[in-house]
């Protein structure tokens, strides 16, 4: 009934062009901004945030992150888990003061604001991203993967064994001091919920907001145009080091400011091997296939999917049902197992697709054609 | 001396014709053993419409691979607007105003038909990083000037209908047309059309016919072109180069070409005594 573009004439070019241009649609996400920014932080609590909301969040903005590289530019990465853990480390240096050489003298920084430590973090990833994104102007697909993994590997260990990373922590870990922002603290033990929510909340928000905008205008087109066929898009004047180095620098800013977060504000202690693993790397691409490849949507999508199925399913399973928690534990990893594969067999392109055709299907309802 | 060799001139349906915009000069080109191209020599004169033929093999895709870039020549001058082109790369030849369509289709599948052509414009647009992420503002307003220009071409080569379908789902000749569009976006000096017409209908190629003439009349186009259908060729085309075996065997109007003995041999074949 409401959910038609018919009536809706688009009389401008800005209009046209606008991520929702159904009605219903914008009304939706206002709605939807509404309620992640003025009325979640009022409700929720400690357990809803730290199992829920905060790795929804974060793990929504390595996808979109690993999403501009893979799905919008067509370069295969497995070292998302490697480039979090930059991001971690960089922050937890910005935060607890780095200290610099100049001219062989040791300066000492003052600590700095974690909100600027986490964009700082995301600028040091984006650099190494790009360093390790060289190898992509030689090599491409399954070999380019490979490739990745090196940096994988090579950050990980890196991180283990350069003490200075660490600030020669005992324990070889790195834990996130009490900082906060307008006397409200964000990381450390005495972290406020909501805040910490917030917080991730207004990353995420503005991140999505540059993905959508860079992946619709002449940069998305420049990457989409490398994805689609290199050779044409050389042709057309697309010049292949600058679009790839381009693609490499935004996805690792994203997954940098993802793992910067993952570290201060959601897990607030980190032990590099253990929670920045191949197994991270993994997690954030099935994500964005899950999700679809080259939508934003899609990255939101199979963030969703990976982080709530698990919660929802042990919570009706054990809370529910009454089952012993190790019988839900196995069952679980199976039915969100039988799950990716049901949805990636029904349709290989990703919920996003899913969601699209629904949408199609909607705009016609309840005619056929 | 005919009306051809004058500094420029007008052509019978009233175009002119102007000064020498490409020139290639001796080019050979080989890939290992094989001599693709044998110290081929001919220009392209500003507003014409240059055809290169031959048969099959000749070596027509490899010198239109020469001219955007793509090969580079082993010996050979290639001269464009006046000066030595220095060695370059694709991207850079295009970024000087050649623009080309492929013998097979080479659009970007999964973007719509308003994205393709909206990559023509590519080399146009000069926004920063910073300032498309934010989009409100400057990056926003050159997006708008671009559609202008992509929505121009769109009009001009009847695609309105299909703006913003995915190009996967499109026919072949629509396909075509399409690639013609995102060429045309660029606004080029020169357009190189490798086998506009392969594989189309008589319709298609009417339709194709007239879209070249078109534009070569609209926008003064120079356009260089390969084409096997040789009604095609004579129609279009004001000048054209004759290939074979990677050898230039005839160069001028239409109507010496198809007189000229070398040219006929090559097409129907000479009974070795």
């Amino acid at each position: 009934m409401f959910y038609r573009e018919a009536g809706d004439f688009k009389t401008s070019y800005p209009e046209d062009g606008q991520t929702f241009p159904i009605k219903l649609d914008r009304f939706g996400f206002f709605a939807v901004l509404f309620i992640g920014f003025a009325v979640i932080p009022f409700v929720i609590n400690d357990y809803w945030v730290n199992s829920v909301f905060l790795p929804f969040l974060i793990y929504a903005i390595a996808a979109i992150g690993l999403n501009i590289l893979v799905g919008y530019c067509g370069q295969v990465s497995l070292g998302t888990g490697g480039f979090m853990a930059v991001g971690a480390y960089a922050c937890y240096k910005f935060m607890t003061g780095l200290d610099i050489w100049i001219g062989g003298v040791q300066y000492a920084l003052p600590p700095i604001n974690i909100f600027l430590s986490v964009i700082l973090a995301g600028l040091v990833t984006a650099f190494v991203g790009v360093l390790f994104g060289l190898p992509s102007l030689r090599i491409k697909g399954f070999y380019l993967a490979v490739a990745t993994l090196a940096a994988q590997f090579f950050l990980v260990w890196l991180f283990n064994k350069w003490a200075w990373a660490y600030n020669y922590s005992a324990s070889g870990q790195i834990s996130a001091p009490e900082r906060s922002i307008f006397g409200m603290n964000v990381t450390g033990a005495n972290a406020d919920p909501w805040v910490a929510y917030l917080f991730c909340l207004v990353f995420l928000a503005g991140l999505a907001f540059m993905a959508r905008n860079l992946t619709r205008g002449s940069m998305g087109r420049k990457w989409m145009a490398i994805r689609d066929m290199d050779i044409a898009a050389e042709i057309i004047g697309v010049d292949p080091l600058k679009a790839k180095l381009s693609a490499f620098a935004v996805s690792s800013f994203f997954i940098g400011i993802s793992g910067a977060l993952f570290f201060s504000v959601y897990l607030g202690a980190v032990e590099v091997g253990e929670v920045f693993g191949i197994n991270k790397s993994f997690l954030v691409l099935f994500m964005v296939i899950i999700g679809g490849l080259g939508s934003i949507f899609g990255a939101f999508a199979g963030a969703a999917f990976l982080v709530l199925l698990p919660v929802f399913l042990k919570n009706t399973l054990v809370g529910g049902l009454g089952w012993p928690t190790d019988l839900a534990a196995h069952l679980e990893f199976m039915i969100v197992g039988g799950l990716i594969i049901t949805f990636l067999v029904l349709e290989p392109h990703g919920l996003a697709q899913l969601w699209r055709i629904i949408k199609e299907k909607l705009r016609l309802w309840p005619f056929p054609h | 001396m005919s009306v051809m060799d004058q500094e420029t001139y007008v052509t019978a349906d009233g175009r002119t014709i102007g000064g020498v915009l490409m020139e290639m000069r001796n080019i050979s080109l080989r890939f290992g053993g094989v001599k693709a191209i044998t110290d081929i020599s001919f220009d392209i004169r500003e507003g014409e419409i240059r055809a290169i033929i031959g048969p099959n093999g000749a070596g027509k895709s490899s010198m239109l691979n020469v001219i955007s870039g793509f090969y580079i020549p082993q010996e050979g001058e290639v001269w464009y607007k006046g000066a030595v082109r220095p060695q370059m790369r694709p991207f850079e030849v295009a970024r000087q105003g050649i623009a080309r369509t492929f013998q097979n289709i080479a659009l970007f599948e999964g973007m719509s038909v308003l994205d393709n052509v909206m990559t023509g414009r590519l080399n146009h647009m000069t926004m920063g990083l910073l300032s498309q992420a934010i989009w409100k503002g400057k990056a926003e307003q050159e997006e708008i000037e671009n559609r202008e220009v992509a929505e121009k071409i769109i009009d001009f080569l009847e695609i309105q209908h299909i703006r913003k379908t995915p190009v996967s789902r499109l026919p072949y000749g629509l396909k075509k047309r399409v690639e013609l569009a995102r060429a045309l976006a660029a606004q080029p000096s020169l357009l190189l059309l490798d086998e506009p017409m392969a594989g189309m209908n008589v319709e298609e190629k009417e339709d194709m016919s007239r879209f070249i003439l078109d534009v070569n009349d609209e926008f003064g186009t120079t356009i260089a072109l390969i084409e096997h259908d040789m009604g095609v060729v004579m129609d279009l085309s004001d000048r054209v180069v004759v290939m074979d075996y990677g050898k230039k065997i005839g160069d001028g109007s239409p109507d010496e070409v198809r007189n000229n003995q070398a040219v006929i041999d090559a097409y129907l074949g000479v009974a070795h005594d």
